[in-house]
């Protein structure tokens, strides 16, 4: 048994073990957690690129745990599109990870131990999410994921509390609406497994029990990844959850819980139960464009940057929810790729802003003044984040929207399309705001030449170096989209669409 | 038509580029710096340069980058009409630079570092747009663009620069996003490729209104025309240094813009199909209709440089109006005013500087008597005001003598009109200046009677492109072959 062929698994035990090995060493010495942790998740990052290289040449990956047979064992499917978000979480993991040490070590010097237990447990539910093959098991990944983010996010301030209170019941009522969904389909068809269900059920989309499922597994995704106007616990926990913490929720947890709706329609129901049988299309992408709208309207309203990153998140996920739901292969294409480029941009931001935070002491607009000046390379990395969130070419940003643009025209969803380029125009105000900020203070006297300097202070490398990689990876991504899409997401993409 | 592969069109727009590197990191060395910029500025040349022979004879330069997207390459293609726009803004740029050390130093700025390197970034989307294979590749460079752009606008950092920054990316962001982006998009999912064709590619039985919407979308869109209404940024963005305003707001930016649409015009939607639904009409209107509302404007403006920016938007105009015309002649004028535009403008632009760096006088009504000031600087005046107006022995009479040629050609008797009308009040807004710096008695003067001009640095690139812009009248030759190359590659491919 060699390690590519048990790949699949290592994915998620690696990290799973350096959970206790973390918490182990911690009680010897603190400063020995972060090794452990980054190891776990960095021996889950090369597993992960091992098997999406093997899925790309040898096609879909079946992993019985245990040897067990499905429908009874556990078993973990990976084909590209989970290959591809299995890569983008563990790379995400390992530079919020990286990012973390500084910020810890100002934010939370009691906590180290318990805060990269946490973290890599997050990590490991996060991974067996995309990774399994199996409804229940994906249930319960997803609680251990929850578990550990409620207790991170609440390791922030005072306010943190509250607002992690406030996600552990919207957080729980979510999966109660998942586990009662997937319920449903178990009650009728005895089969957890998703590849059995995708046989058993086509015999059943008459009944409206199978709907119900549906209806109840969707609300349950929509409340985890803070679908508007089920988004109420996201912006508080984000905003005063501690910096590193955000940097791994923030960019993760929503994009997981689009890859499992994703998952759920293509897989357990079909594409043609999804978008023809029920006629949901509609009513869901005018309630994209309406989470949209709001996301964008409401983080204009913040003074708050990292405020105003969680409403933007808001947002974005009324575009991968949208793009899922044009029923075009292009939307479909654009809600997979912005999976990606949405985490990688998240992380730029909140990384930016964790940096903000600890140089300035503070996440409002007013704290990036002059930073320009003082921070050039770590302004540089955000204006590419900010770019791509913009949607300028050749950022990422711009390709996945062209994507879902290019799905609302084929789609003849025209609202969608303006929903888009409205908000595109929404985050070039908002980050223009914070440019010019950041560009203009403190007030300069504009004759007198280069005399007046001001010291350039840049973060610790280990904050600094995250940020650029996953800045430069925004440009490269961007680059090469059209070669993911042909070689990885268009495998995902049901024919016919 | 012969094609061939080259990466010298990807080197032309790399190297300013690349660039920035050297020239951030000698910042605290001026000197060494701008040797930077110069180097930069004439290995971009001589390679813009070096493929004039290949063109003229008939033959296209391609490179392919990387294909972003599936069929949509990031991709080059050098033919007359990128030629001739990327021949203008790189000659230009070496003489800016000059002027920029001239201006910069003169008045003592700060940040000279920045403004170097952003120069360089905009030049090279600048010959990005030039060079662009096709309306994806325009797009990206277009909008690299824009943002370079703006921290050269908003230089000096203070209340107005923020103002005006802002306004500058509303209107070019705002129309790039709001109309381009989504016009592309429909275009691509329409045709499938947004390949520049010698024919356009929608000739694929659109209904006119559809055609119609897509125009408006895209020559509205490319707001760095300047056509009415998206046109309030130009005057803005006159409070970036004025090197700045003689290259970018002159030249390369809002040529960009007009460049943009020629493109649009001629390679997206194709001459035949503007003639047959009779849409050149209406973009001949829309074109008029600023040509005249931006010199009245112009007449009222007592702020030189709002002067020459108001002017500018009337003669972008013209530039369009010469696309729009739709016949041979009236592209060929349109797009050699392209260039003769460029060498008369830039000339009032760096005039406008050097008086300021001078005297410290931004107003018109503060010249009173500076011709014997600065001779010399309003001499070139004098030749820039005569090339914008369309007079000989200026270069700017060539390519007005084709657009009214070509009014005459396509029918428009109105546009024939229209064209006259504004030369009159170009003539009635420049030469005014020129004559109250020169006659007026020793009373009225303002200035003492002594000769004392700007620095070298500023004074010798004015003479420069004043000297061209007669030597134009000449020898238009290299643009004219272009232009017309440029235009029968149209109706011939």
């Amino acid at each position: 048994m060699s390690f590519v062929e048990q790949a699949p698994v290592l994915i998620v035990i690696l990290p799973l073990l350096s959970a206790f090995l973390v918490n182990m060493v911690g009680l010897i010495n603190r400063r020995y957690c972060l090794p452990f942790a980054i190891l776990g998740i960095f021996g889950s990052f090369t597993a992960s690129v091992i098997t999406l290289i093997r899925i790309m040449e040898h096609g879909v990956i079946h992993y019985r745990l245990g040897g067990w047979p499905p429908p009874f064992g556990i078993e973990y499917v990976i084909d590209h599109f989970n290959g591809l978000v299995l890569v983008t979480v563990s790379f995400v993991s390992l530079l919020a990870v990286i990012f973390s040490k500084e910020s810890i070590k100002q934010e939370l010097p009691e906590k180290i131990p318990q805060f990269y237990t946490l973290f890599v447990l997050l990590v490991t539910g996060l991974l067996g999410m995309t990774v399994t093959g199996d409804a229940f098991n994906l249930y319960v990944l997803l609680e251990i994921s929850a578990l550990t983010g409620y207790a991170l996010i609440a390791m922030g301030d005072n306010k943190a509390l509250v607002a992690s209170f406030n996600y552990v019941i919207l957080g729980t009522i979510g999966a109660s609406f998942y586990l009662l969904g997937v319920g449903h389909l178990y009650i009728m068809t005895g089969s957890l497994n998703m590849a059995n269900l995708l046989t058993i059920l086509p015999d059943l989309y008459s009944l409206n029990v199978i709907f119900i499922a549906l209806l109840l597994i969707l609300v349950g995704t929509w409340i985890k990844m803070a679908f508007f106007p089920m988004h109420g616990w996201l912006p508080n926990a984000y905003t005063y959850a501690p910096s590193a913490a955000g940097c791994l929720v923030a960019p993760l947890v929503t994009k997981v819980s689009v890859y499992i709706m994703i998952r759920i329609m293509l897989s357990v129901f079909s594409p043609l139960y999804v978008y023809s049988v029920v006629g949901l299309s509609d009513t869901i992408v005018w309630m994209a464009v309406i989470a949209i709208l709001s996301g964008s309207i409401l983080a204009l309203a913040q003074t708050d940057f990292k405020k105003m990153l969680t409403y933007l998140i808001v947002a974005e996920v009324g575009y991968m929810v949208g793009g899922a739901w044009l029923a075009s292969s292009s939307g479909l294409t654009g809600a997979i790729l912005h999976i990606v480029n949405d985490a990688l941009m998240t992380l730029c931001l909140f990384i930016f802003a964790g940096i903000v935070i600890y140089k300035r002491g503070g996440q409002q607009l007013q704290d990036l003044a002059g930073l320009y000046k003082k921070m050039p390379i770590t302004m540089a990395a955000f204006t590419v984040g900010a770019l791509s969130m913009i949607g300028v070419p050749p950022t990422a940003g711009f390709f996945s929207k062209w994507y879902l643009i290019l799905g609302a025209i084929d789609a003849g969803k025209y609202h969608f399309m303006a929903a888009l380029l409205v908000s595109s125009l929404v985050n070039a105000i908002l980050f223009f705001r914070v440019i010019e900020i950041a560009y203009f203070e403190p007030k300069v006297d504009h004759h007198g030449g280069d005399s007046h300097k001001v010291a350039i202070d840049e973060a610790p490398l280990s904050m600094l170096v995250p940020l650029i990689i996953v800045a430069l990876s925004l440009i490269v991504i961007g680059l090469y989209s059209g070669d993911i899409v042909t070689n990885i997401i268009q495998h995902s993409v049901p024919a016919g669409l | 038509m012969e094609t061939i592969t080259s990466i010298k069109p990807l080197l032309a727009v790399l190297v300013s580029l690349v660039a920035v590197i050297p020239i951030v990191a000698s910042g605290s060395k001026p000197n060494l710096r701008e040797a930077w910029t110069f180097l930069a500025g004439i290995i971009k040349f001589g390679l813009v340069v070096s493929m004039l022979p290949l063109v003229l004879n008939g033959s296209v330069i391609e490179y392919t980058l990387i294909e972003v997207l599936p069929g949509l390459p990031i991709q080059f293609r050098v033919d007359p009409m990128g030629m001739l726009f990327a021949l203008v803004s790189s000659s230009l740029w070496i003489v800016t630079s000059a002027y920029s050390i001239g201006y910069m130093r003169g008045l003592d700025e700060h940040s000279q570092t920045r403004y170097f390197s952003f120069f360089a970034v905009a030049l090279s989307a600048t010959i990005g747009v030039a060079f662009s294979a096709n309306l994806f590749t325009m797009y990206l460079f277009y909008e690299m663009l824009s943002l370079a752009t703006y921290p050269l606008v908003t230089h000096h950092q203070d209340d107005e620069a923020r103002i005006s920054g802002r306004k500058y990316l509303s209107y070019i962001l705002g129309t790039s996003i709001g109309l381009v982006l989504p016009a592309m998009l429909i275009i691509y999912s329409l045709t499938g490729t947004l390949d520049f064709a010698g024919q356009g590619i929608l000739s694929i039985g659109l209904s006119k209104s559809t055609v119609t919407v897509l125009l408006l979308m895209c020559v509205f869109g490319f707001a760095k025309a300047g056509i009415m209404p998206f046109h309030a940024w130009l005057p803005a963005a006159m409070v970036a240094p004025t090197p700045v305003s003689a290259l970018l707001h002159a030249v390369a930016v809002v040529k960009v813009g007009v460049f943009s649409i020629f493109r649009v015009i001629t390679g997206i939607f194709g001459t035949d199909l503007l003639l047959s639904l009779n849409l050149g009409t209406v973009l001949c209107y829309i074109a008029a209709f600023t040509i005249l509302t931006a010199s009245l404007i112009a007449l009222s403006q007592d702020g030189l440089k709002r002067r020459l920016a108001f002017s500018t938007i009337g003669q972008l105009s013209y530039i369009i109006l010469g696309a729009s015309l739709l016949s041979p002649k009236g592209q060929t004028g349109g797009l050699m005013h392209i260039a003769m535009h460029a060498f008369g403008k830039i000339t009032l632009f760096m005039c406008a500087g050097a008086i300021f760096v001078a005297t410290g006088k931004k107003y018109i009504s503060e010249m009173v008597g500076i011709g014997k000031r600065m001779p010399v600087t309003m001499t070139a005046f004098l030749i820039g005001s005569l090339s914008v107006i369309g007079l000989p022995p200026t270069g700017g009479f060539i390519s007005k003598w084709f657009l009214v040629l070509g009014t005459l050609e396509a029918d428009q008797i109105t546009m024939l009109v229209v064209l006259l009308g504004s030369s009159l009040l170009n003539a009635a807004y420049f030469l005014p200046v020129v004559y109250r710096a020169f006659f007026c008695t020793p009373e009225e003067s303002l200035f003492e009677d002594k000769v004392q001009e700007a620095p070298l640095w500023c004074v010798v690139p004015l003479v420069l492109t004043a000297i061209i812009s007669v030597g134009l009248f000449f020898f238009p030759q290299p643009f004219f072959n272009l232009a017309r190359l440029a235009i029968q590659g149209l109706s011939g491919g």
